[in-house]
């Protein structure tokens, strides 16, 4: 008997959930804490040791209600200020799916690990207040989420129970957010009118909202199509790593590892390896578990070719009739996330894929200005958290696609070199 | 029709081979901590599996309290042998007897402290630029803010509120001299990810975390095991109890759950119905609320 079948059902079952990467945006008042509380809660993802400890916090703070914010405060200053700091990245399942949480603060000074929590998510879940409407937050929010390219965004019409649970105000702000998200570049936009003190649409129906007959968030949450948002079209290999075992057993095995960033590969394709332009075909497409048929984003595997070619981290494998542009000058939508302002004319050293090159900021286009989205044309000036579009120019060329396209291919960051941190995230235009 | 669906498991695999490769590639001397629990023998699992058919490309480290249980020590040198890797072993009682870490006295007293001195001392006898290890966002709340690829000064210390920001897929392991990472692939991974891919790859564990009897006694509401290196209070009488380890560290500070799962398929159903966090169990975090953190800024693993 297999190992399979010696499973029970809900492990099968468990087997086949997907992954969905979320990020929430939303200050304190909005209610984003009690609604994270409430889907943590409600999925039992809350275990009754974390509980009493916040519980036990929450008493010796004198607070009235127990805190479920301390859940995602872990850090000690976070806890002394009452406010959070970092990216805090929380787990839960359902039978149907499992969720990463990145949940980020969302004040204007922590549009760094706004962007962070954005960058690998799926999904963001943006929270209005249904008293207040859209605020300069709600334009941030949803403008960060739509710069990095977030496919799908579920807005949270929250504290429906502080406004009567009136369908006009939820339907007022759904024609305001209607009319202001088709500026946006976002795919697929959703409203949900919720009460995250009360729980009404968050997992359970509403009986104080019957007008409403859309899904609850964890639904949505649930259900949301995330297979297509891997590009599945444009062939992108970037090698990160040579295997060379040099062993009795495989003498003259040469396989190139790397996680798929697009398209589907399959032994027998006709590939190209950039920066060379030397032509091969796929030999085989290896596994721990033994070769495939047929890889796709984001796997990790190890392609082996036909010919033998100089190939090495940093290089890139595609296919013959799908080639990425091969440039150094790049146009970039860029934000900046360090103390140290952008220097113009400055170099930075610069990651992209596996590759590591050094880039020089030739100009600053112009300063989006994230509260009105507006274009400022005459400040050069790019300080921690700002948004901006600017030109660079590389040491040597970069295999890239348009961030539009590919996620993976399209985005690359900046590091001081004095220092050696991150200082800038960096989409392609 | 075939969709290019990949399960989570399969996914969050995809992401710590990912994880495993990069480490190999961007530094000079990594090395992969195992401690000899789950997490550290699914870290060695996915080493095999990101470099095959090579042998994984860096030493493991063990940072051995002299505290251990028996099953522990010869679990580890089996699967070295299996995987052909080199080991590497800190003695925490090599720290004490040097005068470098002095040994806690009490009732309960532990050695898992002076880990941090050892596991630092080893990282710079090697000069290891790369440490990587077994710990999940899940397990704790300062845990939660870590990244994949965090960062060490000279002094091994963790600065939490000055944490380099890590998007996409990209790593930053550029560091100066004498400074190190920590790199964690099992980041995204729950106690439950880790059980369920145990079960299905069918991954060797240590029989310490199946059922068995075992001498025990309860000290604040924690089964502590009974071996030569816990000293009981007067009051406290061993008795007998049908237990099995969630976690597996130092065997001082180490709690057993009472169990009756004895195999992994048991296990897991076991962790969807219960209710209590894994390291609840663990009597180093009770110390304090911010244990966790305080032992991370030191550089704890």
């Amino acid at each position: 008997m297999s190992q399979k079948e010696k499973i029970k059902f809900d492990t099968e079952a468990y087997q086949k959930m997907e992954l969905l990467r979320f990020t929430t945006a939303g200050s304190v008042d909005d209610g984003k804490s009690t609604l994270i509380g409430r889907l943590l809660y409600d999925s039992k993802a809350i275990f009754e040791d974390q509980m009493q400890s916040i519980e036990e916090t929450s008493k010796k703070r004198g607070e009235e209600y127990t805190n479920l914010a301390l859940l995602t405060d872990g850090l000690k200053a976070e806890r002394e200020q009452g406010i959070t700091i970092d990216v805090a990245y929380r787990y839960f399942s359902t039978p149907k799916r499992k969720f990463i949480i990145a949940d980020t603060p969302g004040h204007i000074q922590y549009t760094r690990n706004m962007v962070t929590g954005a960058s690998t998510a799926n999904l963001a879940v943006i929270l209005v207040d249904a008293r207040h409407g859209l605020t300069e937050q709600t334009h941030r929010h949803s403008f960060i989420a739509s710069l990095l390219g977030i496919p799908h965004v579920i807005y949270c019409i929250n504290k429906m129970d502080l406004v009567d649970y009136s369908q006009e105000r939820y339907e007022e702000i759904k024609a305001e957010l209607t009319d202001f998200s088709s500026k946006m570049d976002v795919k697929d936009v959703n409203f949900i009118p919720i009460s995250a003190l009360f729980g009404d649409n968050v997992v359970k129906r509403s009986e104080n909202m019957e007008w409403y007959t859309g899904p609850t968030l964890l639904y949505e949450l649930e259900t949301v199509h995330i297979a297509s948002d891997y590009n599945h079209i444009d062939c992108r290999f970037p090698v990160q790593y040579v295997i060379r075992p040099q062993s009795l057993e495989y003498p003259d095995y040469r396989g190139y590892a790397g996680r798929i960033a697009g398209g589907v590969f399959k032994p027998g394709d006709r590939v190209m390896a950039l920066p060379s332009g030397f032509t091969s075909t796929i030999k085989s497409i290896d596994t721990y578990e033994g070769p495939v048929d047929e890889a796709f984003a984001p796997m990790s595997v190890t392609i082996r070719l036909e010919d033998e070619i100089d190939i090495s981290r940093g290089d890139m494998i595609v296919r013959e009739n799908n080639v990425p542009e091969s440039t150094q000058d790049l146009e970039v939508m860029v934000t900046w996330l360090n103390e140290k302002p952008l220097q113009l004319r400055g170099k930075y050293r610069l990651m992209h894929t596996s590759k590591v090159a050094r880039a020089l900021i030739r100009d600053v286009r112009y300063k989006v200005d994230i509260n009105t989205l507006h274009r400022i044309e005459d400040d050069k000036h790019v300080g921690l958290n700002d948004i901006a579009r600017i030109s660079l120019r590389t040491t040597e060329p970069l295999f890239v696609d348009p961030y539009s396209r590919n996620r993976q291919t399209g985005s690359l960051i900046l590091i001081d070199e004095a220092t050696n941190n991150t200082v800038a995230a960096c989409m392609i235009i | 029709m075939f969709s290019y669906r990949m399960n989570h498991l399969k996914e969050l695999e995809s992401e710590s081979i990912y994880v495993m490769r990069e480490v190999a590639a961007q530094f000079e001397r990594p090395c992969l901590l195992f401690s000899g629990g789950k997490d550290s023998i699914v870290l060695v699992h996915l080493a095999r599996k990101a470099f095959h058919p090579a042998r994984i490309p860096f030493p493991l480290v063990h940072i051995d309290t002299g505290h251990n249980f028996p099953e522990t020590i010869e679990f580890r040198d089996r699967l070295v042998a299996e995987t052909g890797a080199r080991l590497i072993v800190g003695s925490v009682q090599k720290s004490i007897d040097e005068g470098k870490a002095v040994e806690e006295t009490g009732y309960n007293a532990s050695r898992n402290m002076l880990q941090t001195v050892t596991l630092l001392e080893t990282i710079e006898e090697h000069k290891f630029d790369a440490a990587i290890g077994g710990a999940r966002r899940d397990e704790e709340k300062a845990r939660a803010k870590e990244r994949f690829f965090s960062h060490r000064d000279e002094f091994g210390q963790w600065d939490p509120k000055n944490q380099r920001p890590e998007l996409w897929n990209i790593f930053n392991g550029f560091k100066k001299m004498g400074e190190h990472f920590r790199v964690f692939p099992l980041s995204n991974w729950t106690e439950m990810d880790i059980w369920q891919y145990i079960t299905i790859e069918d991954i060797d564990i240590p029989e310490l975390y199946f059922s068995h009897k075992r001498k025990v006694i309860i000290r604040d509401g924690v089964i502590l095991a009974c071996t030569p290196f816990l000293k009981l209070r007067p009051d406290e009488k061993p008795v007998e109890m049908v237990v099995r380890f969630r976690t597996i560290g130092d065997a001082t500070c180490t709690g057993a759950t009472q169990s009756t799962a004895a195999s992994k398929e048991e296990i897991v159903d076991e962790v969807a119905a219960t209710r209590v966090t894994e390291r609840g169990g663990r009597f180093d975090d009770k110390r304090s609320d911010t244990a966790m953190e305080d032992r991370k800024r030191e550089g704890y693993f």
